[in-house]
């Protein structure tokens, strides 16, 4: 006989009959929900939401690191099963069914038997890493869903909080739930911080972690261990398909904005608390909205944000930086050309033709005129020509110089034919530094090999 | 009783089909190691779909498919940005977009929910199998060919069908070109096939797969649709069409085995069915397992037995060379303990029963000697273990006083050093080859 | 166990048994075959290293000269044979020896600097859990100054070229305060300024009465840079001081030589050990 089992599109069921409206709340209830005065209930589940993000960001910095960060995915889902025999297990036994502990146990178990069996497959088989992943998490969340689809049929009334197992349901958790999930994720943070060094260095290199004395697979089993409690803290609050991302977002957002591991850890563990004061206000707010989304995608927004806005590492300091190498390149060019050409002006025609043979787009000249003229190497420009600056000159002239330098080296040292020297050149002599360019000087001068005098002042 | 036209063709044809697909192109995607994109796309294509619906108002399947495929070439694009710009690992960088893209499905869901169309995230999961009834199903089998029959076909199978049909000229139109590109996409690019684009293919026809078994079986069952069927073809067989037929197969016999026991093993409990999509994920798994373990080829089992095999065959090789050795210090004849102070075993019964048996050994008067059988195999094993040491200090350059060991490990496999010398390096005899009369 | 493993069930009761190995030599190797993915790849090593010397080891690629390195220090898993330092289990001087892994088994875009990897050196002597100190920050740095990359010390290390990377490995070695340091390929895609720096610190590492064993690419530096040479091809060739064993005819068998039944062996015994 066929299932009551929610159907994906479908018009007009139950819903539709009360009107559902979708109401925004009032500026005051706003207010006290975000400054933790919208009653005790909600200010805990905003608190222990936003520990969990907390935790959830702190280690998952290691997970990332170690290159471990789908594993959690396959444990997040192989936790489905665990609960619902936990449900069972404790309905046999006359415990409360429903009981978080419980429930998280069982989520425990089958997560971390999950885990195994990912590292059972790829040592028995020839199966790569993906492909165990994948299987160990579908076929267990498989289970999971026979497991829920049994206890629906068999004991209806039960089990409608299990099934927020898989969504999340922030907003409407139980304070005595929200206690555990803090303190786990209490637990987690200290855990983590007080083991960082031990942690970076296995993540680092473990070999070397070996070799020096530590107990490499110790070390990992407790990371794996942390990344477990965490995991299973969260399923409540954002359920299980999106935990992952609690994991794996913040880490990877806050790579951008830092080098160091420390702070790293740091701004990773503020963007998963922030994605989890977001999302379960959002949550308290707007009770329809699940929680688990609304919190991966704060998450989320603050990953596009820090991939493209982040300094040095972000995707527009990349552009500009490319841009401003190329516009320095050209300029140097620009230089040389009128050093050679033995005058002080350019006149617009020249610069034009010039500018045509390189390529360069309107916007590009405009670009370097306006970079040579900012550092003073260019003068003030007349309809007809452009003025090149003393510096100028001096750049100019020092460019052709090492210009000269370097192929003189490649064809002389390196044996490359003197039909590529010129590629060779554009590349290298922008990078050339002052200590390499004397060092030719000298070592050419002392071979006897002819190249241009060094300038006045210069070199 | 366990087959209702009414409440099975349906559904068994909708997973079939599903796993089918879902298999077929999986194989590619274990070939090259994006198992995960599978799930990945799996999840991305939900807001595809949402978007697509509140977009157009309307589920026909064009529309539900071009969202699909729109959301499949997104998430494959998007994972390359971030691996590009966030340097970090494809497993990293698929799990932040497909997460992102699947929160943004499941609230999209909900905005939609309040146009009065109530749709249901949970769904997307474990899929509907079960509503697929057929309220005016004849009573027969017989009753089966008539137009009404092709009037009540559901939309989900009918599209299936089609993706299905095209999935499979895609594979066996482009097999080769796909195969080349799944394990060396430089040289297929060079040699004139756009890998990139057969990525892309391969992506779209996966969203597509997806989002077509998406109604029925849900995103988890597309899942291990995409993997297990290939995974256990795999370790059956070495060849890639055979793995492909094969995965065709298996996908097959899960579908309709998963099916059935989902409704069967409750039933033998008195219970009422179970979901069926994850009955069939976990008969998968099953499969698999069993597959892992039995193997000819590839499993535990084979293996295990192999190497015991290999193990007793080792033992045996020892136990003549030992008494041939012994013979050549003029001790024709071993009792059982001098046996078992020689080659180090202090239960040397069986070995030596063993050794009776195949007429290798003879027992007289409690004493052991080799018969002519064994002299043939004995001198042969010596012969193969002398020219090793020989080889080991003349070629290697090892000490003399180590090759024994070395040699030991060495004598029990081809190849065998070639013949000549006639010493070994203790200046013991190199028996000559038995073989050769 | 293996069924192809070495029948040998001599009791390991130690090296002491054997006369030819000596309980001073910093590094005691006998009979040790090492497999790497169950394929042999060394056979039979026999080698007792010299105390305060500069050791090369050199070969063809593929000739196990990493592998000889990870076994001894138990990073692979031995098929046969014992490996002492001073006479004792590797288990037991742990603190006594340092390790410079090749430079590409190491991700560089952690996120990390040069005086986080060094002061990484140090986490043994620190011990679990606490952290870093100041003091123990002063003792890398002083580490980094010795191969000449004190000013590098807050580069994040992706910035750092090759032979700067290869620096701060080395300046983490040197931090473990060992007597007996193996290096894998440290040479290796090195500026000739780095080449330099590093062979002055191994210079001063054996003044100060250390052994340093190193794995090397470049034949042609051998005789300059190092006292000794263990020359390596599946199994040793010959090994010793560089004036007698670096021969043509020693460096003919190693490089030029391919023990290919040795090799198809190797291959037959991999393919039984994983049961296909």
């Amino acid at each position: 006989m066929p299932l009551r089992i929610p159907i994906l599109f479908h018009a007009n069921m139950q819903h539709s009959i009360q009107e559902v409206t979708d109401e925004w709340p009032r500026m005051s209830e706003i207010i006290e929900t975000i400054t933790f005065r919208a009653g005790y209930n909600t200010g805990m589940v905003i608190g222990g939401t936003a520990l969990l993000g907390l935790a959830a960001g702190i280690i998952g910095v290691f997970a990332l690191l170690r290159k471990r960060s789908l594993m959690t995915d396959a444990l997040s889902h192989a936790t489905l099963p665990g609960i619902t025999l936990a449900f069972l297990f404790a309905g046999t036994f006359g415990l409360e069914s429903k009981s978080l502990p419980v429930l998280l146990v069982g989520a425990s178990v089958t997560g971390v038997l999950g885990v195994i069996c990912v590292q059972l497959i790829l040592h028995h088989t020839r199966l790569r890493e993906d492909a165990a992943i994948g299987i160990v998490l579908s076929v267990f969340f498989g289970a999971g869903i026979v497991g829920l689809s049994y206890i629906q049929a068999n004991a209806p009334g039960d089990s409608g909080g299990l099934n927020h197992f898989i969504y999340g349901q922030a907003a409407t958790m139980r304070v005595g739930d929200v206690v555990l999930m803090g303190s786990i994720a209490l637990v987690a943070i200290m855990a983590t911080l007080l083991f960082m060094k031990e942690f970076a260095i296995v993540c680092f290199n473990d070999a070397f972690a070996r070799v020096d004395g530590w107990p490499v697979g110790l070390v990992d089993l407790f990371m794996m261990a942390l990344v477990v409690l965490v995991t299973v803290a969260g399923l409540q609050a954002v359920g299980l398909i999106l935990v992952v991302s609690m994991l794996i977002i913040p880490p990877v957002a806050a790579r951008f904005w830092t080098d160091r591991l420390s702070v790293l850890v740091l701004i990773s563990g503020i963007i998963g608390a922030t994605s989890g004061y977001l999302g379960a206000t959002v949550s308290a707010l707007f009770p329809r909205k699940p929680a688990g989304a609304v919190i991966v995608l704060t998450a989320g927004c603050i990953f596009v944000l820090s991939m493209f806005l982040a300094p040095k590492r972000g995707v527009f300091a990349h552009a500009i930086r490319r841009v401003s190498v190329r516009v320095k390149v050209a300029g140097d060019h620009l230089l040389e050309h009128v050093y050679e050409s033995r005058q002080s002006t350019l006149t617009s025609d020249d610069f034009a033709n010039f500018a045509r043979m390189q390529g360069w787009s309107p916007l590009f000249q405009l670009l370097i005129r306006f970079a040579l003229r900012r550092e003073n190497m260019l003068g003030s420009k007349t309809r007809s020509e452009i003025r090149v600056t003393e510096a100028g000159l001096e750049r100019g002239a020092r460019v052709s110089r090492n210009h000269a330098l370097w192929e003189q080296y490649l064809v002389s040292h390196a044996d490359i034919a003197p039909s590529h020297v010129d590629w060779s050149v554009d590349m290298v002599e922008h990078v050339l530094s002052d200590e390499l360019i004397h060092e030719l000087e000298t070592a050419l001068r002392n071979q006897g090999v002819d190249f241009p005098p060094s300038l006045e002042g210069v070199g | 009783m366990y087959f209702d036209l009414a409440l099975d063709l349906f559904p068994l044809l909708a997973a079939a089909l599903a796993a089918v697909c879902c298999g077929l192109l999986g194989n590619f995607l274990l070939l090259r190691k994006q198992s995960m994109m599978g799930d990945a796309i799996s999840h991305s294509v939900l807001p595809g779909l949402v978007i697509a619906f509140l977009i157009a108002s309307t589920r026909s399947p064009l529309v539900m498919l071009a969202g699909a495929t729109i959301a499949g070439v997104v998430t494959v694009v998007l994972v390359e940005f971030v691996k590009r710009f966030g340097k970090v690992e494809p497993g990293a960088a698929m799990g932040v977009v497909f997460s992102i893209l699947f929160a943004l499905g499941v609230l999209l869901i909900e905005k939609a929910a309040v146009r009065h169309v109530d749709l249901d995230a949970e769904c997307v999961l474990h899929g509907q199998l079960e509503t697929l009834v057929w309220y005016s199903a004849p009573a027969t089998i017989s009753g089966l060919w008539s137009v009404e029959t092709l009037d009540a076909i559901p939309r989900q199978i009918i599209t299936l069908t089609i993706i299905l049909i095209l999935a499979i000229g895609f594979v066996s139109l482009l097999f080769k070109e796909l195969r080349l590109a799944s394990f060396d996409p430089a040289l297929a690019t060079t040699l004139g096939f756009n890998s990139t684009l057969l990525h892309y293919l391969l992506m779209i026809f996966v969203a597509a797969a997806t989002v077509a078994s998406f109604e029925a079986v849900g995103s988890i069952l597309v899942i291990a649709m995409l993997i297990c069927p290939g995974a256990t073809a795999r370790l059956l067989t070495d060849r890639l069409r055979t793995q492909i037929v094969l995965s065709v197969l298996i996908a097959l016999f899960t579908a309709v085995g998963g099916y059935f026991s989902a409704t069967i093993i409750p039933g033998w409990f008195g219970r009422d069915t179970v979901n069926a999509a994850g009955s069939i994920t976990v008969f998968s798994g099953l499969v698999l397992s069993l597959t892992i373990i039995i193997s000819p080829s590839h499993g535990i089992l084979s293996r295990m037995i192999r190497r015991i095999r290999l193990s007793s065959r080792v033992a045996l090789d020892d136990l003549l060379a030992t008494m041939y050795r012994a013979q050549e210090q003029a001790q024709a004849e071993m009792s059982a303990s001098d046996i078992s102070d020689a080659i180090l075993r202090s239960k040397p019964q069986p070995l030596l029963n063993r050794a009776v048996k195949r007429a290798l050994i003879q027992r007289h008067r409690g004493m052991y000697s080799l018969t002519e059988k064994g002299q043939r195999a004995a001198r042969s094993i010596v012969r193969r273990h002398r020219l090793w040491e020989h080889y080991l200090v003349d070629q290697a350059g090892l000490a003399p006083d180590h090759v024994h060991e070395t040699a030991e490990r060495l004598e029990h496999l081809p190849p065998v050093p070639p013949a000549g010398p006639q010493t070994d390096p203790q200046g013991k005899v190199i028996p000559d080859d038995p073989q050769v009369p | 166990m293996s069924p192809v493993a070495a029948h040998s069930n001599s009791k390991q009761s130690g090296l002491s048994e054997y006369p030819e190995h000596s309980a001073e030599s910093p590094l005691s190797i006998h009979a040790m075959t090492v497999a790497y993915h169950k394929k042999p790849v060394l056979w039979d090593v026999d080698y007792d290293a010299p105390a305060n010397k500069l050791i090369a080891i050199v070969g063809p690629n593929g000739a196990g000269k990493s592998t000889f390195i990870k076994s001894c220090l138990g990073l692979i898993p031995k098929a046969s044979g014992l490996v002492e330092f001073w006479g004792q289990p590797y288990r037991k001087v742990r603190s006594r020896i340092g390790y410079v892994p090749q430079r590409e088994s190491v991700d560089w875009d952690f996120p990390v600097s040069a005086l986080d990897v060094v002061c990484m050196g140090r986490y043994r002597r620190i011990g679990w859990c606490r952290p870093v100190t100041r003091k123990h920050k002063v003792a890398a740095l002083d580490c980094l100054e010795l191969v000449g990359m004190r000013d590098f010390a807050n580069r994040q290390i992706s910035q750092l070229s090759g032979g700067q990377q290869q620096r701060v490995f080395l300046a983490r070695a040197l931090a473990q305060q060992a007597e007996l340091y193996f290096m894998d390929e440290p040479f290796a895609g090195v500026d000739a300024a780095t080449e330099r720096a590093i062979i002055q610190v191994l210079r001063e590492l054996k003044n100060s009465g250390k052994t340093v064993i190193v794995v090397h690419h470049d034949l042609q530096s051998v005789p300059e840079y190092f006292d000794e040479v263990i020359l390596l091809n599946m199994r040793v060739v010959a090994s010793g001081p560089v004036g007698e064993v670096f021969t043509e005819t020693n460096l003919h068998k190693t490089y030029g030589g391919r023990l290919t039944l040795l090799s198809e062996a190797a291959e037959a015994i991999a393919r039984t050990e994983s049961g296909v």
